[in-house]
């Protein structure tokens, strides 16, 4: 009976978000308070009842509920608890119910923490955000009823979980992800409130400024937990691919950078007002927009894995509907925003705005590498792929201006900036920054290579902006440290947010012109020189798994005759659905990560293999300097002015 | 500010929301990726065979009967899995099966030939894809369907199975001349 209660509490969680997105709107529109206050129960009501389905469909995973069709589908007895777990959400109907539970959750977070906000405005965001719920609940119920029976026979046992998804990288990425994409819902819902209100003011941009750091950071660290399992994983050594469905994460994160910069003008400067809403409602379609691009196959990738056509379509009307309706909406209201206040070319607000500019270019030139081979498709042109050579030299052509004037940007005033006060730091900082970039690389690296130049280059520029950044905080203060305590959140966090910025590009350009890739015919005592290391194939022993079988290497790795390090590659053999996978041995470490994957056994006795070898440099700054990225976005959330709005009103 | 700017986002919004309709209604596979080469004739190339370091193949040697031309490697997976199928193939239904042993090494495919059995009536080593980047090709398995003239009639990427061939690919093969 469990099921049949989960799929009863997703109707009514269906029927209350159709109330909550009708009676407080209507509440807004007639200027009545009685349905305006309306928004708040119906709200909690919704995602109470999702909740209520959300663990009903937990509960039957972690049974072996194999009557339903979702659990034998993508579970086995032999799948361990925390996988059984994780495979609710690894398939297509577990996840967009984990989405929509996600959705109702930031709205009932929302009117949980604006207790001060004022009701109208409450009201219309929690509408708003009522009626992107009803859109994929009737999606889920129609399309993807995740409680689905098979009934009266069921089977023994169930079709086991994609072994790709068998990883704890998997039990995280997918919800972090979504609560990154769902996140951005709440600054549209405060864009699309301010538009329906007609309240131009800065309160909405104060107001959604916290919402959209934290979905921000969760999209941060959810693209880079999709990189490190592809990094360890897929067993090819890469940590991005420019894969149409990373691309679909990556233009959101990109929109909502440039959203954070603009959030930050408007507050401040009651300025980029039309600007700022039009960059929220883009975030949230973008995020929209990657959750069409996986879950409708369009554009094909390592993730498409849930190819349906009819859902497609689905996902294709609520996609128009939303975002066409918000930019129509828009394009009616926004021009009676009024603009007013003035700066120079000198100031903190050009620079955000240089800042804006590059990053949607950056966006707009991803969005059409990934959907370029459906352009030409369209046009009957010749079939074409867009590969990593096109992204790497757009990217980082626009990546050079962008950290170039982040370096300098940083340190402005709002309105007018006295460039006098620059010409040290231009001084001392450019000749340093180059020839730091030019003499570490030559004294520790592998030879020259004028991309490694530039990328350090430009670290250290970024680095140089950062420290005079906090010299500017203190060199006026005779209590240096005080004054630096009382920076606040706000400042701390963009110090932060831009020194991961620093440290992530260090690792990007690192890895990306110094790691040595190789492949191996290797045999028990083989053993091969790379760089400073030497490789010492040991052997392969079979282990048995829960679910699989494995064939585990054994890899010793030596440095000037010492060993360091044992990697242990392995090859596994997943039963139930009959496939094999490459699990890489990596030891990891701050300055390089040593990396072995085991390709194929070249013989019967399974002893003699194909390895790839590879050393990776600085790999994990890519990670490291994303989680100083999300730090500092939550940093800047803590900032004191928050909580005084929130207790004392506005 | 101008009015007509507003709408502009709207517009580009219409422009994809037609270009994924499309997509969607027309069922666009964009994992079909048809040949510019197709109806062209074999490049031209003078590469060794794998066997024999001293023994030049060129393009000449493979006319007079239709063949197919498969692209492998032994660093492959998708390779040594269709490999058994490829043996089959040259054995039960003779079919001319001509490898190109692409970006490898010349022992391991040695090796790989012995270990798991030659279907190939001759076989060029390709050790740094040239061959495979006149032919435009992504990666192995590839297979080319080429007719007795020595004109590409087909091009298909991926490994073969049994049920692929004897419901496409054997048609595509049994229409070469």
């Amino acid at each position: 009976m469990l099921p049949e209660y989960g799929q009863f509490a997703l109707i009514l969680a269906l029927l209350l978000a159709f109330a909550c997105a009708s009676l407080p709107l209507y509440g807004v529109l007639a200027g009545h308070k009685g349905f305006q206050q309306s928004a708040k129960p119906l709200t909690w009501g919704m995602f109470f009842f999702l909740l209520v389905g959300f663990a009903i469909l937990v509960h039957a995973f972690m049974v072996d509920d194999f009557s339903v069709r979702l659990v034998a589908s993508h579970s086995s007895t032999l799948l361990p608890w925390y996988y059984k777990f994780s495979a609710t959400w690894g398939n297509h109907e577990g996840s967009m119910l984990l989405w929509i539970l996600m959705l109702a959750g930031w709205a009932a977070a929302v009117s949980h923490y604006a207790r001060s906000l004022s009701l109208d405005l409450k009201a219309a965001v929690l509408s708003v955000m009522a009626m992107i719920a009803v859109a994929f609940l009737l999606f889920l119920l129609m399309t993807s009823n995740p409680f689905d029976r098979i009934l009266p026979i069921q089977p023994p046992d169930g079709a086991d979980l994609n072994p790709l998804l068998q990883d704890i990288g998997l039990i995280l990425h997918p919800p972090t992800l979504y609560m990154g994409y769902v996140g951005f819902s709440v600054a549209f819902a405060f864009a699309i409130g301010a538009l329906i209100t007609g309240r131009f003011d800065a309160a909405w941009a104060r107001w959604a400024r916290p919402w959209t750091n934290v979905a921000w950071a969760f999209l941060t660290i959810g693209i880079a937990l999709g990189s490190w399992w592809a990094y360890y994983e897929l067993g090819w050594g890469g940590w991005w691919f420019w894969d149409p469905v990373e691309n679909a994460s990556f233009m959101p994160w990109l929109i909502g950078t440039a959203l954070i910069h603009s959030q930050a003008v408007t507050e401040k400067r009651n300025m980029f007002k039309s600007w700022t809403l039009l960059l929220a409602i883009m975030a949230f379609s973008f995020s929209l927009l990657g959750t069409f691009l996986v879950r409708s196959g369009v554009l094909t990738s390592v993730h498409a894995f849930a190819v349906d056509p009819e859902r497609g379509v689905f996902i294709l009307m609520i996609l128009l509907a939303t975002i066409g309706g918000s930019l129509l909406l828009y394009a009616m209201r926004a021009s009676q925003i009024r603009v007013a206040g003035e700066y120079q070319l000198l100031s903190r607000e050009s620079f955000l705005l240089f800042n804006n500019i590059l990053l949607v270019v950056i966006t707009f030139m991803v969005l059409l590498g990934t959907l370029f081979p459906l352009i030409f498709d369209a046009f009957g042109w010749r079939k074409i792929s867009v590969g990593p050579p096109y992204y790497n030299l757009m990217f980082n052509f626009f990546m050079v201006f962008l950290l170039s004037l982040l370096a300098v940007g940083q340190l402005l005033r709002w309105k007018k900036h006295d460039g006098a006060n620059l010409v040290s730091l231009l001084k001392v900082g450019i000749p340093v920054a180059v020839v730091a970039g030019l003499v570490l690389p030559l004294v520790f690296g592998d030879g020259f290579h004028w991309q490694v130049w530039l990328g350090l280059a430009l670290v250290f520029w970024l680095v140089a902006g950062l420290i005079r950044s906090i010299y500017e905080r203190v060199k006026n203060s005779s209590t240096p440290l005080k004054s630096l305590m009382r920076a606040g959140g706000g400042y701390w966090g963009m110090w932060l947010a831009h020194l991961g910025v620093a440290i992530t590009t260090v690792g990007v350009v690192l890895v990306s012109n110094y790691d040595i890739e190789r492949d191996f015919r290797m045999g028990p005592g083989d053993s091969v020189q790379m760089g400073r290391y030497e490789f010492q194939f040991l052997g392969v022993e079979p282990v048995d798994g829960p679910n699989y079988q494995s064939d585990f290497g054994y890899i010793q790795v030596f440095k000037n005759g010492t060993a360091i390090a044992m990697l242990n590659p392995e090859k596994r053999f997943y039963h139930v659905q009959r496939s094999g996978m490459t699990e890489a041995g990596i030891q990891s470490g701050f300055l390089r990560d040593l990396y072995a994957s085991l390709a194929e056994p070249m013989e019967e006795s399974r002893q003699v293999w194909a390895v790839r070898l590879q050393i990776k440099p600085f790999v994990r700054w890519i990670w490291l300097g994303a989680i100083f990225m999300s730090i500092g976005a939550v940093v800047a959330v803590l900032d004191k002015r928050y909580f005084k709005a929130a207790r004392g009103g506005q | 500010m101008k009015r007509w700017i507003l709408f502009v986002p709207l517009m580009v919004v219409a422009v994809i929301t037609g270009l994924f309709a499309y997509a969607l209604l027309n069922e666009v596979d964009p994992r079909v990726i048809p040949s510019a080469l197709e109806g062209r004739t074999m490049p031209a190339f003078q590469l060794t065979a794998v066997e024999d370091r001293q023994q030049f193949l060129t393009e000449q040697d493979l006319l007079g009967e239709p063949y197919i031309i498969n692209f492998w490697a032994t660093w492959c997976p998708s390779c040594r899995w269709e490999h058994p199928y490829l043996n089959s193939l040259a054995n039960d239904e003779g079919v001319r099966i001509i490898g190109v042993n692409y970006k490898d090494e010349r022992d391991l495919a040695i090796t790989w030939l012995q270990d798991y059995a030659n279907p190939y009536a001759l076989d060029i080593f390709d050790p740094n894809g040239d061959l495979g980047f006149e032919m435009g090709v992504t990666g192995a398995p590839e297979t080319f369907f080429v007719d007795s003239k020595g004109v590409i009639q087909h091009r298909f990427q991926g490994p073969i199975d049994a049920a692929l061939w004897n419901n496409r690919l054997k048609a595509v093969y049994d229409a070469l001349d």
